[in-house]
């Protein structure tokens, strides 16, 4: 087949109608348009929610949690197969909710590839004293560089300069709404009591606010090392690893392992929130849904013009036929002339999806629960660029495809005896 | 001179029928060969089934009983695909209303069915188009577009067209039945050049007696058979 004669033909098909040509083309553009500024915008957003919780969440979670011990005293007098003790009113020991062999289990991670990094944490109760009220909360003594490198720290501290809380010593950083309540400026010195009763006086070096409303209420940060002096602890205790994962996906099978591993609590992002991973899912399904929606409309668009343009070039259908075309040949010029269509058309509406979401990206956007936030999120992922891209040419190619066919079977005697 | 040259069309005992409404024979058994160099006309009434017949020798028709051979070749049972490349090589086609496509030049429209063949270059098929048109005394035309030209130049450039792969055969349904007097003449005219000075073998299906009394042999048909044959 001369494919260079086949496109000739096909070009002057489609450049004899180029208004309608156009309108074809513009439908395939305005729907690869919307496809990709709705799925940048909407992955954008999801990305932009996820990451509230993502950020701040770590992948898992190593904990010890109030229980009472599994041993009690009485299993060592009688322990056998045939006896059963029974132990009403069991209560758990009175002890810091403290990780014991810190250092062993750091040494693990370092060494374990999965892990992208791992922030040490201890958390405690305790109550901020404003004038003579007191408003309970908790305190998070945390590594500093570690928490900003893997938990975007700096991204929160709204006021303030978060590596203050390194170099100032019995410094805070408190929660935005906690700050309000408490009417505490940046310079301040505030007091809080702990859960066994020491008071504290420290110095406000920021505010942080993570966009959770409830949380900022309560939450307010110091170095690790203040708040093991405050807990009167020494300094290897702590109560949480926070570890993040190269692959969130492996979260929960690394939960179990670790749990075992360390004899800990571990719970991975998955079972923590697992709300936020349907919410996402079914977004972007919705979007992709809308997108390709639009697509197939324009495929029926060009699937319209094309059936008209068969019927106007009837005539010279038959008259290439009679010349000696083969069916073959009007197939491929028809399938030529909807692809250019598509391909043109597409290629137009990528650029039209990138302009678009960059117009989108550039459109304020604020937000008292996102501080980090300005304008409208917008993800540029090229992935979406490809499925558009190839979209684009398979909706057109089934478009002309029929046309194409029924221009291929067209009978030039029925036309030429017709006149 | 049927009886020295090669025999390039055979008819052998075409049969015809249309179905809708009603199954009618519209060719019954017709048989003819024509041989190299031929100047044919087929006459007879409207109806009688000369047009169908040619459709069916133009290999655009697969639908008949009996059997057809172009340059001692059957065309029962080929596929399209073949079949468009024997129309494509061997056979000319003029029709009644001249058929160019609008989309292209006229040198365009003339090198197209030579550019599908693809036997010659480009440049090749360009010159032998623009020669074609100089035969027809339109040369000056080749860039215009068709709508741009006369019914009569129109035809001659269908006529070009379908010289522009040195077919075996020019076959016409009813050339000059859309043209004047005079145009009918520069037509006739030019088939008549292109037998007698170039050996053209031409079939030709008219309903204009005097058109047919000047070429070589009349076919006259009646009721989709072949009554006289001279």
């Amino acid at each position: 087949m001369n494919i260079r004669l086949i496109w000739s033909v096909a070009k002057s098909l489609l450049l004899a109608r180029w208004r309608q040509t156009m309108i074809a083309a513009i439908g395939v553009t305005f729907g690869i348009t919307m496809f990709i500024t709705l799925l940048s915008f909407m992955t954008g957003l999801n990305d932009l929610l996820d990451g509230l919780i993502t950020n701040r969440t770590p992948h898992i979670r190593l904990y010890n949690e109030v229980q009472p011990n599994e041993n009690q005293p009485i299993k060592l007098f009688y322990n056998s197969t045939n006896s059963l003790n029974f132990i009403h009113s069991l209560k758990p020991k009175n002890s810091l909710l403290r990780i014991y062999n810190y250092n062993a289990i750091t040494e693990f991670l370092k060494n374990d590839e999965r892990v992208l990094g791992f922030a040490p944490k201890i958390t405690s109760q305790v109550f901020y004293n404003v004038g003579s009220v007191d408003l309970a909360g908790v305190i998070n003594g945390i590594d500093v560089e570690a928490e900003n490198k893997l938990f975007m720290f700096s991204d929160y501290v709204t006021d303030g300069n978060f590596m203050d809380l390194k170099y100032i010593p019995n410094s805070i950083i408190l929660g935005k709404g906690l700050a309000e309540k408490m009417l505490a400026n940046i310079g301040d010195v505030i007091q809080l009591t702990t859960g066994k009763g020491e008071q504290i006086k420290l110095k406000v070096v920021g505010f942080f606010q993570s966009g959770l409303m409830d949380f900022d209420k309560t939450q307010s940060f110091v170095t690790i090392s203040s708040a093991q002096k405050m807990l009167g602890v020494s300094n290897n205790e702590i109560t949480d690893i926070q570890i993040k994962l190269h692959n969130i996906l492996d979260a929960p099978k690394l939960a179990k392992e670790y749990s075992k591993i360390f004899e800990l609590n571990a719970i991975d992002i998955q079972t923590a929130n697992a709300q936020f991973e349907t919410g996402s899912s079914v977004r972007s399904l919705i979007s992709y849904a809308v997108g390709i929606t639009l697509l197939v409309v324009a495929g029926f668009g060009i699937y319209n013009i094309l059936n008209m343009m068969i019927y106007e070039k009837m005539d010279s259908i038959a008259i290439l036929k009679a010349t000696g075309f083969s069916g073959k040949d009007v197939n491929t010029i028809f399938i030529l002339i909807a692809l250019s269509i598509g391909i043109f058309g597409g290629f137009l509406g990528l650029l039209g999806g990138f302009s678009l979401s960059y117009f989108i990206d550039q459109i304020p956007f604020n937000t008292a629960a996102l501080p980090t936030i300005k304008t409208y999120p917008i993800n540029y992922n090229p992935k979406f660029y490809v499925i558009g891209a190839v979209f684009s040419v398979i909706t057109t190619y089934f478009a002309g495809f029929f046309p194409a066919r029924k221009a291929s079977k067209i009978d030039p005697v029925i036309i030429i005896r017709g006149k | 001179m049927e009886n020295n040259q090669k025999i390039i069309l055979e008819a052998i005992n075409i049969s015809k029928y249309f179905h809708d409404p009603l199954t009618i024979k519209v060719l019954n058994e017709v048989s003819f060969c024509m041989s190299k160099g031929d100047f044919v006309s087929i006459i007879g009434k409207s109806g009688c089934g000369k047009s169908t017949l040619l459709y069916i020798l133009s290999t655009m028709d697969t639908d008949f009983e009996g059997d057809l051979k172009i340059d001692g070749i059957s065309m029962k049972n080929k596929k399209g695909n073949y079949l468009a490349h024997i129309r494509n090589e061997k056979i000319g086609f003029v029709f009644q209303f001249h058929y160019l496509l609008n989309e292209f030049n006229v040198l365009k429209n003339v090198m197209l069915p030579g550019l599908k063949l693809n036997k010659k270059s480009y440049k090749e098929v360009e010159h032998d188009a623009y020669e074609k048109l100089k035969i027809l005394g339109i040369e000056k035309e080749a860039f215009k577009m068709p709508n741009q030209l006369s019914g009569g130049q129109k035809q001659r450039v269908a006529i070009a067209r379908s010289m522009i792969n040195n077919p075996l055969i020019i076959m016409g349904d009813e050339p000059t039945g859309n043209l004047d007097k005079k145009n009918s003449e520069i037509v006739f005219n030019i088939f008549q050049e292109l037998a007698h000075v170039y050996h053209q073998s031409l079939l030709i299906v008219t309903h204009d007696n005097e058109f047919a009394s000047k070429t070589h042999r009349i076919i006259e048909m009646q009721d989709g058979k072949i009554i006289k044959s001279s």
